[in-house]
């Protein structure tokens, strides 16, 4: 009998001695997204470049001693269909948190399903300012500068032009609206002088071109703001290309200059554009030049903009968790305020004060490549995030207030 | 604002509205002669525009590739829209007629798929139309060439539908069954040929319309849901079953469009369906449509037979799960269970309308998203508790259901369909807009359970009461008087009518208990999610309870139920363990209509009517 406890005891102990060992499975990581629906065409080079990133870490031996298993989850465009996957991840999966998101209402809806649940949300694309600011809370951060931080990169740029009247053409949607308030508002700040003659509000994703291009070529403004995107922003091109519009006005894009959107117009891309976008060709840091080597190497296409986020998402999760040392959620809430990664394109930090990643955008002129036949950047220069960001006495107001 | 100004504006709003006209005169024929809800046809749209993407670029012919091209990709797309009607359609022509409509959902589902897995997600832009790729000068302004030809076009392919409509023995013949299909058929005329040749040619106009999108539009893997509500739109404007119906109507769209994105700026979001409701209203079978004979719901006849019921022990069986099961569960499942509880209330709701009353609705996701914008905003705007903002939800589901309904009973068979369509995108419009108080689309979030009912548990159980309790009442109902009178006057409005009995108001009356319910469904719905958003009242969110009851068979009023828990565990699966969702979930529907061609339950049916 008391061998039979003895042996007992001793499995017991070793079980026990086994149980961290056991719990030595992968740190499991959720990532939902948009991989079918209206924002499939912009998910694919993220997901390439997660699948890559998690590669690179497990091969160096994981995070704390694990290594990463990240599982994906298509949310359709949908924000229930994004909560219902988180649920599941949570629950089921047993993820110590969720990343990703494109669209920006999924993302707020996943953002307030993580307040209630007290679950970590590493928002990679959204760019709504709420999600950090008005609906901001303990347990989101973002990665990609957001609508206000690009629409301010802008309007200072385009407010040392010359050009007084203007008129906009943008989805109606929450981005489009705030794109163009935001480089609106700061534009009149270090410019009182500047009038708006027209804007116009297309159905997001349905835009029939023709009648806009016209509408705006009989206001006749010195200066067009695009905040139009995807299949949207392609439709007009074509159409503004054959009424010479860009030869009569300078136009601003918000996003435009990032290989998604400007790629796939090929030589009809409109020539001195002033853009924020992603010049990977062109960027001087030897950190970035070897990612995109490797990008290329294993994927055989050179990254978007969507790679270098997802990329800079999951190196961000990492660098959480080893400064966390643990999976807890408020050990890693805690690690992720403040926290530094070194990125391929220089360090960022994630702000204390409302989870922003201090991650920035290249704001220049777009020309076309006759090399490669299609529209890049040129005489571009990398605005920080941070440079951009409202200060934190507004932040909080802002946060408060939401 | 300069006359030549508003003459290009013309000319922008006819080029868009030849390329309507296109796609819609092709749904308007295969609706007029066969009668069938095609959703598929928007994805014939976009397979041709991506078809003839790959022929222009491997045609070896230089500039004729491009229209080669276009010719070909039409054609191929008009033999695939043959081939679904003989293979698949064929099969389930003595089902009910609407569940051929369940099929071409699932297509939708698969060449959604097909499509994204050949030619990618990534947006692509195809060549311009050599010989047209400038503009030419018109009043002093630039005007693309190719939307010129594009609006010569239009006219010319509507002579050549008049021509082969009024002198060819085919074309009289396809007159003749959109009037009066019955008589065609008792005059000795091959339906099926008839019916073939229709979707050939429907289909392959779909096609062109798809590829001559090449060089004006970007390709993109939603192309399809972007134009098959506005081409349902045209046809019903225009009348059902008439071509020059869909050129008037094309035209009236496409050109108030173009000037009413000068007044209102973003107009075009509800533009449309502004003027589909007005129309409906006002002269309810179209502007150069006719009456119909013999009014029939959208799709035909909807239930022939009398209703089956469940037996008593399975009921209870189920309600027994339902009540002791979930203890036993992880915490994701309850999260399911009270997803599916929703809309298996959702799906009863309009089972009511559909099932009972032969009404089938387009747009009871106006009900559900009233439920939910309703909850959130009393929680939100009011300060209300969740328990009030619970309880109070449906009623304000009802009284918005009060005042659509009071527009819709007026109408039968499609033209009832499209004008709940139509308010529903007008919900949703306002949704979207008004960003005050509903937050536009992003939507209200913090909408949570009391802290007291927060756990997976207590909510499940909130839910179930709820759900049991509607979808209890709602059986009830079903077969209370007022139930029976609502079948009465579905099976036969003239003799209901002659029997006393007030048609509309009844149809009135269901509609609003139909609304009661989908908001008390929203209402579930919304606090499990926390969060609302215009999605709610947009179209996918009309189309999944229709898929419900008709998958559940909508002979049965627990078919509604059934179908729900079906086809959200399907869903929730799939999408689980594999990328291609649409592709597994349409085939697994298409294979259940094949097997099941009058939903699960209707093997019940089957067996008692054997």
């Amino acid at each position: 009998m008391s061998r039979r406890w003895a042996l007992t005891g001793a499995v017991a102990l070793l079980l026990a001695a086994a149980g961290p060992a056991a719990a030595q499975g992968p740190i499991k990581i959720g990532e939902i997204n948009s991989f079918s629906g209206i924002a499939a065409p912009f998910t694919g080079p993220y997901r390439q470049a997660v699948e890559m990133v998690v590669d690179e870490i497990n091969a160096r031996g994981g995070v704390l001693g694990r290594k990463l298993q990240v599982i994906f989850r298509d949310d359709k465009g949908q924000p229930a269909e994004a909560v219902k996957h988180a649920q599941e991840l949570v629950a089921g999966e047993k993820v110590v948190l969720i990343a990703g998101t494109f669209l920006s209402n999924v993302g707020l809806a996943v953002s307030d399903w993580a307040r209630q649940n007290r679950v970590l949300f590493v928002a990679a694309e959204p760019l709504t300012e709420a999600l950090t600011w008005a609906k901001g809370h303990d347990y989101v951060f973002r990665v990609r500068p957001n609508t206000y931080q690009q629409g301010v990169m802008l309007a200072e740029k385009a407010a040392k032009m010359k050009y007084q009247r203007w008129a906009t053409i943008g989805p109606n949607y929450e981005y489009g609206k705030r794109a163009w308030e935001t480089f609106r508002d700061r534009l009149r700040q270090l410019r009182p002088d500047v009038q708006v003659v027209g804007e116009h509000w297309p159905t997001l994703g349905k835009l029939e071109p023709g009648p806009f291009v016209s509408a705006i070529l009989n206001q006749n403004p010195e200066a067009l703001y695009v905040s139009l995107f995807g299949s949207d922003w392609l439709a007009f091109v074509r159409e503004a290309n054959k009424r010479g519009l860009f030869q009569k006005m300078f136009v601003v894009g918000i996003l435009l200059g990032e290989p998604e959107y400007i790629e796939p117009l090929k030589t009809e891309a409109p020539e001195g554009m002033l853009v924020t976008g992603y010049p990977w060709y062109d960027i001087d840091i030897p950190a970035h030049r070897d990612w995109v080597a490797r990008y290329q190497k294993r994927f055989d296409r050179h990254p978007m903009l969507g790679s270098l986020v997802g990329y800079i998402t999951y190196l961000s999760v990492a660098e959480a968790l080893r400064k966390a040392g643990s999976t807890e959620t408020d050990k890693l809430v805690a690690a992720f305020r403040g926290l530094r990664v070194e990125t391929p394109i220089g360090p960022i930090a994630f702000r204390a004060v409302d989870g922003q990643s201090t991650m920035g955008a290249w704001v220049g002129f777009t020309k076309i490549d006759p090399k490669r036949g299609v529209g890049i950047m040129v005489n571009h220069e990398y605005i920080p995030g941070d440079r951009v960001l409202p200060s934190e006495e507004e932040v909080r107001k802002m946060r408060a207030g939401g | 604002m300069a006359a030549s100004f508003l003459l290009i504006q013309l000319l922008s709003g006819l080029a868009h509205a030849m390329v309507l006209f296109l796609i819609a005169s092709g749904l308007s024929l295969i609706f007029g002669v066969t009668r069938i809800v095609n959703f598929a046809h928007g994805s014939f749209y976009m397979l041709a525009a991506y078809l003839a993407y790959s022929l222009a670029g491997w045609l070896p012919l230089g500039p004729a590739a491009f229209y080669v091209g276009v010719l070909l990709a039409a054609l191929a797309v008009g033999a695939l829209g043959a081939l679904v009607e003989v293979a698949l359609l064929r099969r389930v022509y003595r089902a009910p007629e609407l569940y051929q409509l369940l099929l071409t959902f699932a297509l939708v589902l698969v060449v959604a798929d097909v499509v994204r897995f050949v030619w990618g997600t990534e947006n692509k832009t195809g060549p311009a139309a050599p010989g047209l790729e400038g503009s030419v000068p018109i009043a002093g302004q630039l005007f693309p060439t190719y939307d010129l030809a594009l609006v010569l076009l239009g006219p010319a392919v509507a002579g050549g539908l008049w021509w082969l409509f009024h002198r060819t023995r085919w074309g009289i013949l396809i007159r003749a069954a959109t009037q009066d299909r019955e008589m065609v058929a008792v005059l000795g005329v091959d339906q099926r040929r008839l019916f073939t040749s229709v979707f050939f040619l429907g289909s392959a106009l779909a096609g062109l319309a798809g590829a001559l999108q090449l060089p004006r539009q970007a390709l993109t893997n939603v192309m399809d849901a972007a134009v098959i509500t506005e081409a349902f739109v045209v046809v019903v404007v225009g009348g059902m079953g008439s071509v020059p119906g869909a050129l008037l109507a094309a035209v009236v769209i496409g050109v108030l469009d173009a000037f009413g994105v000068l007044v209102f700026p973003r107009a075009s979001l509800v533009m449309m369906f502004a003027i589909m409701a007005v129309v409906l209203v006002v002269r309810p079978w179209g502007l150069l449509g006719r009456p119909e004979a013999q009014p029939r719901g959208a799709g035909g006849p909807v239930v022939a037979e009398s209703a089956v019921t469940l037996p008593r022990p399975v009921v209870l069986a189920a309600a027994a799960a339902l009540v002791l099961g979930p203890p036993l569960l992880p915490v994701f499942h309850v999260w399911v269970l009270v997803e599916i509880l929703a809309f298996a209330l959702f799906a009863a709701s309009l089972h009511l309308l559909m099932g009972t009353g032969g009404l089938v609705s387009f747009g009871h996701a106006a009900t559900f998203g009233l439920g939910a914008y309703g909850a959130a905003l009393l929680v939100q705007r009011a300060g209300a508790p969740m328990e009030l903002a619970f309880l109070a939800a449906p009623l304000v589901a009802a009284a918005g259901a009060a005042l659509i309904g009071w527009f819709c009973v007026r109408l039968t068979s499609i033209y009832f369909a499209m004008l709940t369509l139509a308010f529903a995108q007008i919900a949703y419009a306002i949704a979207h807009q008004w960003y005050d108080v509903t937050g536009g689309d992003n939507g209200l979030l913090g909408i949570w359970p009391a802290p007291w009912l927060a756990a997976p548990l207590r909510y499940y159980y909130l839910a179930l009461a709820a759900a049991g309790a509607g979808v209890a009442l709602l059986a009830l109902i079903g077969r209370a008087p007022f139930g029976l009178v609502l079948r009465a006057a579905r099976d036969h409005a003239r003799r209901a009518e002659a029997a006393g009995i007030h048609v509309r108001r009844h149809q009135w009356i269901a509609f609003v208990v139909a609304g009661f319910f989908g908001g008390l469904a929203g209402a579930i719905f919304v606090f499990l999610k926390g969060s609302v958003f215009p999605t709610y009242l947009a179209v996918p969110m009309s189309i999944e309870p229709l898929v419900m009851v008709l998958l559940g068979g909508v002979h049965a009023f627990a078919g509604a139920p059934l179908g729900a828990a079906v086809f959200k565990l399907l869903d929730t699966v799939v999408t689980q363990y594999t990328d291609a969702w649409q592709l597994v979930l349409g085939t697994v529907l298409i294979l259940l209509v094949l097997v099941f061609p009058r939903g699960l339950l209707g093997i019940l049916a089957a067996r008692r009517a054997g």
